[in-house]
């Protein structure tokens, strides 16, 4: 048994870097779980981005749900990102708000007229110091908040189509759950 | 020099305070408030390049918290405030040194497991050892076979 040991001891370290490497290829190092979920989201008040003379904010947004969506024409996730948010605004059937961060008026209308404006109504956030309260660290991110204000999901990185189906459609079906026409 | 050299020179040193502005230097407004200032941003960490402080880092949110950690400070909010405000938003990974909690005490303690288990197997593998000695003064031949794992 005793002969044993070193090669059980070596069984048990090659599983616990067997363990590591599969964790890591399903699970983002740099992913910082926003402890900002199912907590009501921050009070905002944000000039247009078109409109700075008007602000918009949560009190416009009071009583339903909506999309928040974090972008920068400096990201280049953004850029990835774009073309998921174009192709399902519509069918997500939610007040998409485009949360323009850090970012020049200028190279953000010249950027979604290159790439299409997918956002119902767009804030920009200049200074940068909204975003704080919203725990924003990289953009793009997403955030669905209920029609209640409260935050229910929150994705960091990039929309891919397969988040939108397996994660974003199911909590918005939540949201809705019981609702008269609901969509699927 | 010509005139005209001297009026670039001119114009350069006009224009240097502009782009000193740009990269926003906080103004303190003593040594001690500076330095608490540094303590407390070496605490906290930089969100977008994680392995970098807040006092080290030059990425543009760094800089917004930095902003913000210092109107804070300047406001009379003491440290603990600061970095709690921190942690509600960006949650307990911003702070270097993670508070013992549920989640965090295999962290704290797993060392101290670990060398209480490693002082385990010496102190049995002594005992052997030295039982070992004991029976070899006794009989050699189950010495060896003692020894030959």
């Amino acid at each position: 048994m005793a002969r044993l040991i070193p090669l059980i001891a070596f069984l048990l370290l090659a599983g616990l870097l067997g363990f590591g490497l599969t964790w890591n290829m399903y699970h983002d190092q740099r992913e910082v779980p926003s402890p900002l979920i199912d907590k009501p989201a921050p009070a905002f008040s944000l000039p247009l981005l078109n409109d700075p003379a008007r602000n918009f904010g949560s009190a416009d947004l009071k009583g339903k749900p909506y999309l928040l969506n974090v972008f920068g024409s400096w990201c280049p996730s953004c850029v990835d990102e774009h073309p998921v948010l174009v192709r399902y605004a519509k069918e997500l059937d939610l007040p998409l708000v485009g949360y323009n961060w850090k970012d020049d008026p200028a190279d953000a209308n010249a950027w979604l007229a290159r790439f299409g404006n997918p956002y119902d109504v767009i804030v920009a956030d200049a200074q940068g110091r909204t975003a704080i309260d919203f725990g924003v660290y990289g953009a793009p991110e997403t955030f669905l908040v209920d029609a209640a204000g409260v935050i229910r999901l929150k994705r960091i990185g990039a929309l891919t189509p397969d988040y939108v189906e397996k994660t974003l459609k199911p909590a918005i079906a939540q949201l809705r759950g019981g609702k008269p026409g609901a969509a699927p | 020099m010509s005139r005209r050299f001297l009026l670039r020179a001119l114009l350069f040193c006009l224009l240097l305070p502009l782009a000193a502005h740009a990269v926003q230097p906080l103004e303190f407004k003593d040594a001690a408030e500076e330095k608490r200032f540094q303590h407390l941003t070496r605490q906290l960490r930089c969100l977008v390049c994680q392995n970098q402080n807040l006092a080290d880092s030059d990425a543009g949110l760094a800089g917004d918290l930095r902003r913000e950690v210092f109107e804070q400070l300047r406001a009379g909010k003491t440290d603990a405030q600061i970095k709690d405000y921190l942690v509600e938003r960006y949650s307990r990974y911003v702070l270097y040194d993670p508070p013992l909690s549920g989640s965090t005490w295999l962290l704290w303690f797993g060392p101290l497991l670990l060398l209480g288990a490693g002082a385990g197997v010496v102190f049995a593998l002594v005992r052997r050892r030295a039982r070992a000695a004991a029976a070899q003064a006794a009989s050699p031949t189950a010495a060896r076979e003692e020894e030959d794992w």
